[in-house]
């Protein structure tokens, strides 16, 4: 399960928006329990894939050491990351599942219609390693001030 | 030097995010990681030993593969290695 607020479910969706029709990504900060990651923050991040930033998205390597950074000094770690699919689904693609290589971390993908923020959907990298990863769609909880308010956010 | 594990690295090193190891270069660096955490190796490191081209490391600022020496790169005291493994996608390729 991934834990989010409102304010950075929001805000993620977004960013989806800002970029439309490119794909918008960046990365999620939390700590994780048992459950799955609880998230603290969403950096965004900027979409090198400007060859075909329609349907592709790739982040620097160096803003994810600077994040990594950041999320170190915030005694949290990067939890995930999210990207948008414009005029596409929100479910992974092939391309999503051969560029993941962050096991037991979320990837959130937000389908943006015509410009406009539809399903979230969050999937968690499982597996031992390259040779057998694969998603696993988890449910995205909303809280607002610590409480939860919905267990399975979408919107259509 | 102190070594920096990324998320999904952290279950072969019980859980520490960071390592100190012992090594005059990078690449002995990071033999020292993976004589200490061996199940790291496979995820770092291809069957030929090559480093996994997903796996970016940082010197400090600085990504290995554009320093001059990469790997043979010398390491001072107080610098740090970062591994970032790369991310990206897109919905080119829809499967679901």
């Amino acid at each position: 399960m991934l834990v989010l607020t409102q304010a950075l479910y929001n805000e993620i969706r977004g960013h989806g928006e800002e970029t439309y029709p490119h794909e918008c990504c960046g990365i999620l900060l939390g700590t994780e329990n048992d459950r799955g990651w609880k998230i603290d923050a969403a950096v965004r991040a900027g979409n090198t894939r400007t060859d075909s930033a329609h349907n592709r998205y790739h982040i620097a390597p160096v803003e994810l050491m600077k994040a990594e950074r950041e999320a170190r000094s915030r005694q949290l770690s990067i939890a995930g990351f999210y990207h948008s699919h414009p005029d596409h689904p929100a479910q992974w693609s092939q391309t999503d599942l051969e560029e993941a290589h962050w096991l037991g971390c979320s990837y959130v993908i937000t389908a943006v219609e015509e410009g406009r923020a539809a399903t979230t959907n969050s999937f968690r990298l499982i597996g031992s390693g390259e040779d057998d990863k694969h998603f696993a769609q988890e449910p995205i909880r909303i809280e607002s001030n610590g409480i939860s308010n919905q267990t399975q956010k979408e919107e259509n | 030097m102190n070594i920096f594990i990324p998320t999904p690295l952290r279950s072969y090193t019980g859980g520490k995010d960071a390592v100190d190891v012992q090594g005059a270069t990078v690449a002995a660096a990071l033999d020292a990681l993976t004589a200490d955490y061996p199940d790291l190796r496979k995820h770092l490191f291809s069957a030929e030993g090559k480093l996994r081209a997903f796996v970016n490391l940082y010197l400090n600022d600085e990504d290995v593969r554009y320093l001059d020496a990469k790997e043979a790169t010398e390491i001072k005291a107080g610098d740090t290695l970062t591994i970032i493994p790369s991310i990206a996608g897109g919905g080119d390729a829809m499967v679901n």
